[in-house]
């Protein structure tokens, strides 16, 4: 399996901020969502992969290869959609096109074109008059039209309303049944990231809390809920977090089976989502402290 | 082919395909040498990750309902009904000790048991 993203030890300090030895990476074929909470450093991240931003140490290849040495070859090959559109507010859609379009050699007038009939984008109304979801979408239909293999996205959804952000993560879907692309998209919204990543990168604090395939985190992770007299020194640090109630207590683990070994069917289980992962997770760091 | 998954459930998604592609195999509304989906379509219809439709086939391939032919797709395998029902019988005789094993804990009676098996059965009409 070839690897689309490989990220090693990647560092940066800023001083009050500092990303923190962040290694990861994405096979060819998959959607890696990129999860935490503002100011986690996923915008930090996807900035230093498009080399907008200098890393201090570590290393970051795309494709197999270093994104820094091979910048314009490997660029040719990604798509990138940003969250704050965009410097050409009088232009409209169609001059803004003509600019773009002579950098990439693989320009496809023909998907652009459909592109555009499919998200409706008005090609002659200037930019600063697009709603949210018009200015995100023709962002979308600029960065997929020169046949990206490689598509990252720095919160698509957040902002948009509930029925573009389906549209969007159903295009992505059908986009992924060519398994030569790759997409590495980070959001705050979670939902949006269960409902289509193949693997999940969680940062906090820049720091990795974990990258694995949803699957797996959806086997080890769990919510668990009982009376209070169940929890015990042992079984409370067994949690990546608790809360008391004065009629049960709710706590997260990440080792199912081990929970499940201890408590048996004294305790209700229940599917944990994305958003509890990282309550629970945000609560340990924050009591660690 | 029919599937309908539900997140609600505890049991693990890719599970729960399995299980519905086996019971159309078994059924026969899935034909020996159908094609199958691709898993990229499977897990673009079914909102699910392209991991979770691969474990499923990798799971039904091992226990002989299916072929994956690379670069050709995946089919229903050639096998005979026999051998079908006689895995299903097998699964069934699993549950059986299951249900035994718990009666046993209890202290239900065989005769017990068995008026349970009659009544569910509809073998008492």
């Amino acid at each position: 399996m070839s690897t689309t993203l490989e990220i090693t030890n990647l560092s940066k300090d800023y001083g009050d901020f500092r990303l923190d030895n962040i290694s990861f990476s994405l096979p060819k074929g998959y959607v890696m969502g990129l999860i935490g909470p503002n100011g986690a450093g996923k915008t930090t991240i996807i900035k230093i992969i498009m080399n907008l931003i200098m890393k201090q140490s570590g290393a970051v290849k795309i494709f197999g290869k270093d994104h820094q040495k091979f910048e314009v070859e490997v660029k040719k090959r990604i798509g990138f959609v940003y969250d704050t559109p965009n410097f050409y507010e009088h232009l409209n859609l169609k001059q803004l096109k003509n600019t773009v379009a002579p950098f990439y050699e693989n320009w496809d007038e023909r998907t652009f074109n459909d592109l555009i009939d499919r998200f409706k984008l008005p090609l002659n109304k200037t930019l600063k008059k697009f709603s949210k979801g018009m200015a995100m979408k023709s962002s979308i239909a600029m960065a997929l039209s020169h046949h990206a293999d490689f598509i990252i996205m720095d919160e698509p959804t957040s902002g948009l309303d509930p029925v573009v952000r389906r549209e969007l993560l159903d295009f992505l879907r059908e986009l992924m049944v060519d398994e030569n692309k790759s997409i590495l998209f980070s959001s705050h919204i979670t939902t949006d990231i269960e409902q289509v990543a193949d693997y999940i990168t969680y940062v906090q604090d820049g720091k990795l809390v974990f990258s694995k395939t949803k699957d797996d985190i959806f086997e080890e992770y769990a919510l668990v809920k009982g009376g209070n007299e169940m929890l015990d020194l042992d079984i409370r640090k067994g949690f990546v977090g608790v809360r008391t109630g004065a009629f049960g207590f709710e706590g997260l683990t990440n080792n199912l089976k081990e929970t499940k070994e201890l408590l048996a069917n004294n305790v209700i289980y229940e599917k944990a989502s994305l958003e509890d992962i990282m309550f629970y997770t945000n609560l340990n760091l924050k009591t660690a402290y | 082919m029919k599937i309908i998954i539900s997140n609600a459930s505890a049991e693990p998604i890719y599970e729960q395909i399995g299980k519905q592609i086996k019971a159309q195999i078994i059924s026969g509304d899935l034909k020996e040498g159908e094609g199958l989906p691709s898993i990229r379509k499977l897990a673009k219809e079914l909102h699910i990750s392209v991991i979770t439709t691969k474990r499923t086939y990798v799971e039904l391939e091992k226990e002989g309902f299916i072929d994956v032919v690379g670069g050709k797709g995946t089919f229903v395998a050639i096998q005979n009904k026999e051998l079908l029902r006689e895995k299903k019988m097998k699964s069934i005789e699993d549950m059986m000790g299951d249900i035994v094993a718990e009666a046993q804990k209890l202290g239900i009676s065989f005769s017990e048991l068995q008026e349970m098996l009659t009544i569910l059965y509809g073998a008492d009409e």
